[in-house]
């Protein structure tokens, strides 16, 4: 009796101290229980001493369930929350480096850059480099739209997200 | 407030948590804490000849007290020596605290001179570890890290701290608050699921109740035994569980799992209800997990949320201490249940409890039989003896056989299974119970890998008794190439074994060959009467199994029994 299980991507809010070797034990502990990190942002929160970090992982809900049990259990994990998609704004930052040997696909990528709302942050004369902000599935749009004009590089930061309106990842 | 240096800072808070004794080898990131100590008589440090016996030294110490057990070290292979028994520490849940030397502040990062990564090492394996970078910092952290090592689920914290911090002198001011925001253990069962486990219970026709260690660890082995009497409900162990429920009470079964008893394995496969509380299914414990308990309701009651739904869902889960929440179901259930008989169920129990009587009866071939030998053994000692094992076919012999009647009376490396942790760890709990008679039950090959701590119990008069079962193999791994690798025995042979009555003469403690049980019963007896260690060398036969045995991976009635 096989049961079809449910995997699908999940957001967590983890507010932690903001110090050194926090990061590694988070990570360090993905990866010895064999869960798999999606993207991971971390920065400075609203108290300097604090950090929000955004985890996302593929998974159904038993492993979730670990995951932010296993979150809680470090000692400098102060908060864990799993954002629901729905209540969520969650947003990524790319750059892409495209290709542009001639105008034509110059202009194209320009054009793209201003449907998909981005900006065009360096330009030189083979290539011009592109930011774009969204979430995850418009930044894997764009993507795919450039690739035919030949990607050169590409860095995303990974999914930053908090709750809409009164909810909250804060400390109580 | 007081103007002084880091490592006396050191010693003031190690005071501040009434720290006897320390376990330990120093060297130089260490130094000024060892200069501070040789000033000072209210602590007790420990000379080992091994850092990893100095950890499980502390270990031992703290399963035998329940108090904290601390052991030292100094920088790189120092602090790498201690990972072994920090590891061990942390699959058991053993509160100790782990202080290491570590290289001057501005030479971290450079590849100094013993320098190594202790943090990095050791996160996966603490429950906290912290790096002191001022020595005003001390007094805390101290306090955070026996704040952590002694509450919620228990562990081991390390604390790392740089040559230059132990010399720099500071106003040093001693707080008794501390505060975390990430760290707040939930002790308080949640009373509707209380009330879910009291329904469960009141309906349940064959209850059962699998205890583990955190009974131990919560002081909750009055309540545990209270509630199957209530609930006439047998009591299986795990391995970490030993010492709950004393052995020969009518409702204890003994230990479950890989080498569970006939009892307990079948109880609680046939549960239709199971009470599992501070054990956390572990895949020795479970046999083939999918099979595990396959018609029964669980309710799992664990400190460590994180254990409950990791390897089991169960019906009802209760995040608390198993002290708090068995006070709670028993209250419970005095106002509801008054059942007064279960014969059918519990005559099962006592016709798999004879058969367990009857395979140590069956096994009597020539030459000293294990499980006979461990009957001999409880017959002599005094139920507050208590009895360290190493890890293999001594300890499972030890565990199945050798009844334990007490909790913290049985001290086995259970989650890591490390070999050589029985002997220092006898040193431990020695030197916490100095008026209990220690007996390490140990194999030859396992007593060889810290045998040179046999020295440090000479020196600090720490007389302890070692029973080696020599079969001159490493045992459990020749079992399982006899059952399930064609009897191919690769590199299992101990050739080159020492003559262990010379060896232990060779330290200055006593050592004494017994071929027969009659040649141990006085062996041990004498034992018992001596002021030095004793090494009790017993030959056995290679050839001798582990019995019962699941195979890896079955089901828990899957057993071997021959």
């Amino acid at each position: 009796m096989d049961m079809e299980i449910e995997e699908r991507v999940y957001m967590i809010s983890a507010l932690v101290e903001h110090k050194p070797g926090v990061l590694y034990s988070v990570s360090n502990m993905f990866r010895r229980r064999g869960f798999n990190i999606e993207s991971i942002s971390v920065g400075e929160a609203e108290q300097p001493e604090l950090a929000r970090m955004t985890i996302t992982i593929k998974g159904d809900e038993a492993i979730v369930e670990q995951v932010v049990k296993q979150l809680r259990k470090l000692i400098s994990v102060i908060k864990v929350s799993i954002l629901d998609p729905k209540e969520t704004v969650a947003r990524e930052l790319a750059l892409v480096k495209v290709s542009t040997p001639d105008a034509k696909t110059r202009t194209d990528v320009i054009n793209y850059t201003e449907i998909f709302k981005g900006h065009i942050v360096d330009v030189a004369h083979e290539s011009l480099v592109v930011e774009i902000t969204g979430d995850t599935d418009k930044i894997d749009a764009f993507i795919e739209l450039m690739k035919p004009f030949g990607i050169k590089e590409i860095a995303r930061t990974g999914v930053a997200a908090l709750p809409r309106g009164m909810k909250s990842t804060r400390m109580e | 407030m007081a103007r002084m240096s880091g490592a006396k800072a050191l010693i003031e808070a190690l005071k501040r948590e009434k720290v006897k004794v320390i376990f330990g080898i120093p060297g130089g990131a260490i130094l000024p804490v060892y200069d501070a100590l040789y000033a000072d008589s209210d602590i007790k440090h420990i000379l080992m000849r091994h850092e990893q016996c100095a950890a499980h030294a502390a270990d031992g110490y703290a399963r035998a007290s329940g108090q904290i057990g601390v052991c030292m070290s100094t920088s790189g292979p120092g602090a790498t020596n201690l990972v072994t028994g920090i590891a061990n520490a942390y699959m058991d849940s053993s509160p100790i605290v782990a202080i290491t030397g570590q290289v001057p502040r501005p030479l971290i990062g450079k590849d100094a001179f013993q320098e190594t990564d202790i943090i990095g090492i050791t996160t996966p394996i603490t429950k906290c570890n912290f790096q002191i970078r001022s020595a005003a910092e001390i007094p805390k952290t101290v306090k955070m890290a026996f704040y952590i090592a002694s509450t919620g689920r228990r562990g081991p914290v390390l604390i790392d701290l740089p040559r230059d911090v132990q010399t720099e002198e500071a106003e040093i001011y001693f707080d008794d608050k501390i505060e975390f925001r990430g760290y707040k253990p939930v002790y308080d069962p949640h009373p509707l699921q209380i009330e879910r486990a009291v329904e469960l219970l009141i309906q349940a026709e064959k209850p059962v109740i699998v205890a583990g260690g955190g009974v131990i660890a919560s002081n909750a082995c009055q309540e545990l035994v209270a509630l199957a009497e209530l609930l006439l409900a047998p009591v299986a162990t795990t391995l970490m569980g030993k010492g709950v429920i004393p052995e020969n009470h009518p409702l204890s079964v003994g230990m479950l799992g890989m080498h569970g008893t006939v009892a307990a394995n079948y109880l609680v496969q046939d549960a239709d209800v199971l009470l599992a509380v501070g054990m956390r299914f572990s895949d020795r414990s479970t046999g083939n997990i999918k099979t595990f308990c396959p018609n029964g309701k669980i309710i799992h009651i664990d400190i460590d949320s994180a254990e409950i739904g990791k390897n089991i869902k169960p019906h009802v889960p209760i995040a608390a201490d198993a002290k708090r929440s068995l006070q709670a179901i028993y209250s419970r259930l005095t106002e509801k249940f008054n059942r007064r008989e279960r014969s059918a169920w519990l005559s099962r129990v006592q016709e798999f409890k004879k058969m367990h009587e009857d395979l140590i009866k069956a096994d009597n071939g020539d030459g000293v039989k294990p499980p006979a030998l461990m009957a001999e053994m409880r017959k002599i000692l005094p139920n507050n003896a208590i009895i360290a094992t190493e890890v293999g076919q001594n300890q499972m012999w030890a565990a199945l056989y050798l009844r334990t009647y007490k909790p913290r009376t049985f001290i086995s490396s259970g989650g890591l299974g490390t070999m050589g942790f029985g002997f220092p760890a006898a040193l431990g709990a020695k030197v916490a119970c100095p008026d209990a008679p220690v007996v390490d039950v140990a194999g030859d090959g396992s007593f060889l890998m810290t045998e040179q701590d046999l020295a440090t119990s000479i020196a600090w008069n720490i007389p302890v008794i070692v029973v080696i079962l020599n079969n001159s193999v490493l045992g459990m791994v020749a079992q399982w190439q006899r059952l399930f690798y064609g009897r191919r025995y690769s590199a299992v042979e101990l050739k080159g074994i020492p003559d262990f009555v010379k060896l232990a003469e060779a330290y200055g403690a006593e050592g004494v060959r017994a071929q027969s049980i009659e040649e141990f019963r006085s062996a041990l007896k004498k034992a018992l009467n001596s002021d030095v260690t004793t090494v009790i060398d017993v030959p056995i036969s290679p050839e001798e199994n582990v019995f019962p045995m699941v195979p890896p991976g079955q089901d828990l009635k899957n057993l071997m029994l021959s």
